[in-house]
This record gives C-alpha cells, structure tokens and sequence, in this order.
C-alpha cells in the first residue's frame, strides 16, 4: 500500500496491483459446458512444479505453466473478439480509470481468536460490579434444561482469518499500462503479494 | 519497499525533494496553502521539527512544534501534499536524537535547541 493525493488535495491511501498478462487458457460456452466463462491464468511457475495434467492445460493453450488460474463465469460480450485461446488480457484492456472493482482475495490469518475480535462481542462491560477475570468472555451461551444443549452456528472462539473476503467497489485511481499496474483506493483482502481476483 | 511500488512513488520524487533538506531540531517556517471557499491564502507555521517519519516514501511526514502564547502547538504535515508551498530553514539544530519528544515536557530555556555550526572548510 502507498498513498497518494488526489487532485483535489486529499491524500487517498491506495493499494498497487499488478493486473496481468492473464492467459486465456480455456474458452467455456453453453454448447458444450452449459454455460458461458472465460479461464485466465496469471503468474510464472516452474515445470517441474506442475502436474502433469495442467502441463497439458497450458500447452493446449500454446503458453508456459502458470501460477494461479481462475475462471471468470459470463465474461463481458465487448471482449468477445479479444478471448482467443492463448491470448492475453491485459490491464488497460479491461478497466478504465475512474472505474469501480470488486476485489477478492484470502484475508490473513489470525490464528485461534476469542468472540471479541472474532464476532465483535462487547466483553462484558465493565471491570467494577465483582468482574475481576472475565471481560473479554462470550457470557451465556444458551438456556438451561430446555433445550439443555447448545444451538448448532452458536459463536464461539476459534480460527479467524484466512477467509475469502469481498471488497466491494474500489475505485481505480490510475493505471501504468507499460506494467499492467492498477492502483485502486484502499486496502485489498490478504497479506503483500498475495493473489486477489478483480471483477468489474 | 517493493519494486512494483517504487512505480508509484517515483512521480513524486520532485515533491519530496523539492524542499531544503532539514532534520529534527531544525527550525522551519512552513508555507500552507489555505483554502476557505473558493479563495486561497498563505498561512505560515514556524517551529521547531520534532520527527520525521517514513522517509523517503509517499507517506513521509514532518511534526513542527511551536509554543504558542505558553501552549505547545504540534503540526504534523505529509511531505508530499499540494498545500504545501515553501519550507524556509530558519536555523540548524544540533541534537542528539531523530525523535524530539522529551521537548514536550520542557519550557522556556530548558526546551532550547543548540544551534549547530557548519564550519566552512
């Protein structure tokens, strides 16, 4: 993330996205899949960490074994032309600037957490009125001999983090065409590096 | 910082570095642009810089403190920003660490700052 300044004097912090060359590796229609995608690839992997089955994926598409593939489900009709097999998608193909984004990625992971941060409980309250150990506790979870067990989806402490999460309607501040970068308004789900996928 | 960012920051180089190169201890008089409605003016903030911080990124900023009628009035600004029209150097200080914090707690001669003199060789 960086910050920049926006033209009428505010600093927006904004995050910096490198949005392809994405590979066209499958091309789905109703035809013969039911339905209408687009399959993209993104990222250099090595081949001998390939299986061999995506080896062959990627050949069919005449490109190198990638990182990441995503499927993209009824991808927009205006770049129908531009879907080939083996051909790329690159950034300033697809978003414009001053254009809206979804952003989804992997958040971080935070490990074994308690109900306030993991569910946003309150804690109890107060440290006077005889708390002395419990601030932080979920309080009761559930009625007594009726119905003498506790309710299925009861919120509880455990692992947080590591969830896909949506951000919805980012906006895209600028774009270096040169280097398939995206610069959007404020933060994207997941640590540095990490992949996320765009939707417009 | 990573060299995909580098692409970002590198347009405003010239921002950074436009302004003379000053340091914690240093005596400031900042030029802030104003604007109240449609009209604009210049207002000036002169002080003592007590930190700077996240050097050399979009997100550095400077803290100017100043007493003011036996108040102690901080400012911190981004180093980037367009509201920021001049930084004069009024007066090197010669101090002994990058965070001047321990200023707060002091008044009158006690929250003096050494001048440092630049010897010419």
């Amino acid at each position: 993330m960086t910050s920049i300044f926006s033209a009428d004097g505010r600093n927006v912090a904004c995050t910096l996205i490198e949005a392809g060359p994405c590979v066209v590796t499958q091309v789905k229609n109703v035809d013969t899949d039911g339905y209408n995608a687009v399959q993209l690839a993104f990222g250099e992997r090595k081949e001998k960490n390939t299986p061999k089955p995506l080896i062959g994926h990627f050949k069919k598409a005449g490109t190198t074994p990638k990182q990441k593939v995503v499927e993209f489900r009824d991808f927009r009709i205006e770049f129908e032309g531009q879907v080939d097999l083996g051909k790329d998608v690159i950034a300033d193909q697809v978003f414009q600037e001053g254009d809206f984004v979804d952003a989804i990625g992997t958040s971080k992971g935070k490990g074994f957490q308690g109900v306030v941060k993991r569910h946003g409980f309150g804690g109890v309250g107060g440290q006077t009125h005889g708390q002395h150990n419990r601030q932080r506790h979920p309080g009761s979870i559930g009625a007594c001999s009726w119905p003498s067990r506790v309710f299925k989806g009861m919120r509880m402490a455990g692992r947080t983090g590591g969830d896909r999460v949506k951000i919805l309607n980012l906006k895209v501040l600028k774009i270096y065409p040169e280097k398939n970068l995206l610069l959007v308004s404020g933060s994207v789900p997941g640590p540095k590096n990490s992949f996320v996928i765009l939707e417009k | 910082m990573s060299e995909l960012l580098k692409v970002v920051e590198e347009e405003y180089k010239d921002a950074r570095s436009k302004f003379p190169n000053f340091k914690s201890g240093d005596t400031v008089n900042v030029h802030v642009k104003i604007t109240e409605g449609s009209k604009e003016r210049i207002q000036q903030f002169q002080g003592t810089v007590i930190q700077r911080k996240n050097i050399n990124t979009n997100g550095e900023t400077f803290t100017v403190r100043k007493v003011s009628s036996g108040i102690g009035v901080e400012r911190i600004f981004p180093i980037v920003s367009p509201a920021l029209e001049k930084i004069e150097l009024l007066r090197e200080g010669k101090v002994r660490r990058a965070r001047l914090f321990y200023l707060r707690g002091r008044q009158g001669k006690a929250a003096k700052i050494k001048e440092r003199v630049r010897v010419k060789k």
